[in-house]
């Protein structure tokens, strides 16, 4: 009778009371927990809204751009996104937009026309930095034809970026020690601002968001 | 375009991203079943708005091209 009975317990259906041996049992839950955590995850995976962090410090025309298309258009694709302005990059939420670009120093910008004829938009006009820094006014000249650049070919301006964010519910974060840093007034920034903090605040979030940028 | 849309979003001489913001907001206002006809320039506009569609769970009806300009129809889901 032992010799049968030990037989039986080696199989699953022989289970009467109790019948089946530990190691069968951890065998059994393995494989059911593995199959379970497949779903589960998959499931997870699926109900997961994809989320990203900018952390913005620039405040210069060319560099205000980033941050603002790629915040819209991940907003746009349904993600939690939020922005944090520090630095230089709070003059980007600014009532006044008034954002500069300067090619002094600025090898890898393009020096093209963007006006005249089409040979003359395609080519280079690289000047030397001694030239550009010696012209007054310079800067204001290429401020001006980097925004009629944008404008010719269809993109949007910083401040029609900026509402697109704000419509799509992106959060803007200000940094609060930039303000103090600089001397700035509160009241010189946009009122949509979601929040004023610290590093330290902003940290956890980028933590857990699955795509953190720093611009 | 042969479908019949909803609605006619003109996306032409619109760079990244506007073409995908502008569709956004356009079906926020739609109907879920509802088509939205878009034309666009931006030869990016073709992948991007697969994408869109990927992410976002919308159905991508048709992807046309032709003449310089890219013209696409979207579900609403």
């Amino acid at each position: 009778m032992n010799a049968t009975a030990e037989h039986l317990t080696q199989t699953p259906a022989a289970n009467e009371a109790g019948g089946i041996s530990s190691s069968e049992l951890d065998r059994l839950f393995d494989e059911r927990f593995d199959e379970r955590f497949e779903t589960k995850m998959k499931e997870r995976e699926q109900n997961h809204t994809p989320s990203m962090t900018i952390i913005s410090t620039k405040g210069t025309l060319d560099m205000a751009y980033p941050p603002f298309i790629l915040a819209s258009t991940a907003a746009a694709l349904g993600w939690d996104v939020a922005i944090f302005f520090t630095f230089y990059g709070l003059s980007l939420l600014k009532k006044d937009l008034d954002l500069a670009i300067s090619p002094l120093g600025n090898p890898a910008m393009p020096m093209k026309m963007p006006m005249g004829p089409e040979w003359l938009r395609k080519t280079e006009i690289k000047l030397p930095n001694l030239v550009m820094a010696g012209i007054p006014g310079f800067e204001n000249v290429a401020t001006t034809l980097m925004k009629k650049t944008m404008e010719s070919k269809g993109v949007a301006s910083i401040g029609e970026l900026r509402e697109l964010c704000i419509e799509a519910e992106v959060k803007l974060v200000a940094c609060q020690m930039t303000v103090d840093l600089f001397n700035m007034e509160k009241e010189d920034f946009i009122p949509e601002i979601n929040d004023w903090v610290g590093a330290a605040s902003f940290l956890p979030t980028a933590q857990k968001a699955d795509v953190s940028l720093f611009i | 375009m042969n479908t019949t849309v909803n609605q006619t979003l003109d996306a032409r001489n619109m760079n990244c991203p506007l073409p995908i913001l502008k569709t956004k907001k356009a079906l926020n206002s739609m109907q879920a079943g509802d088509l939205l006809g878009i034309t666009a320039t931006d030869p990016g506009s073709v992948k991007d708005f697969q994408s869109f569609c990927d992410q976002t769970g919308n159905t991508l009806i048709s992807s046309e091209s032709g003449n310089g300009e890219y013209s696409f129809v979207i579900q609403k889901s």
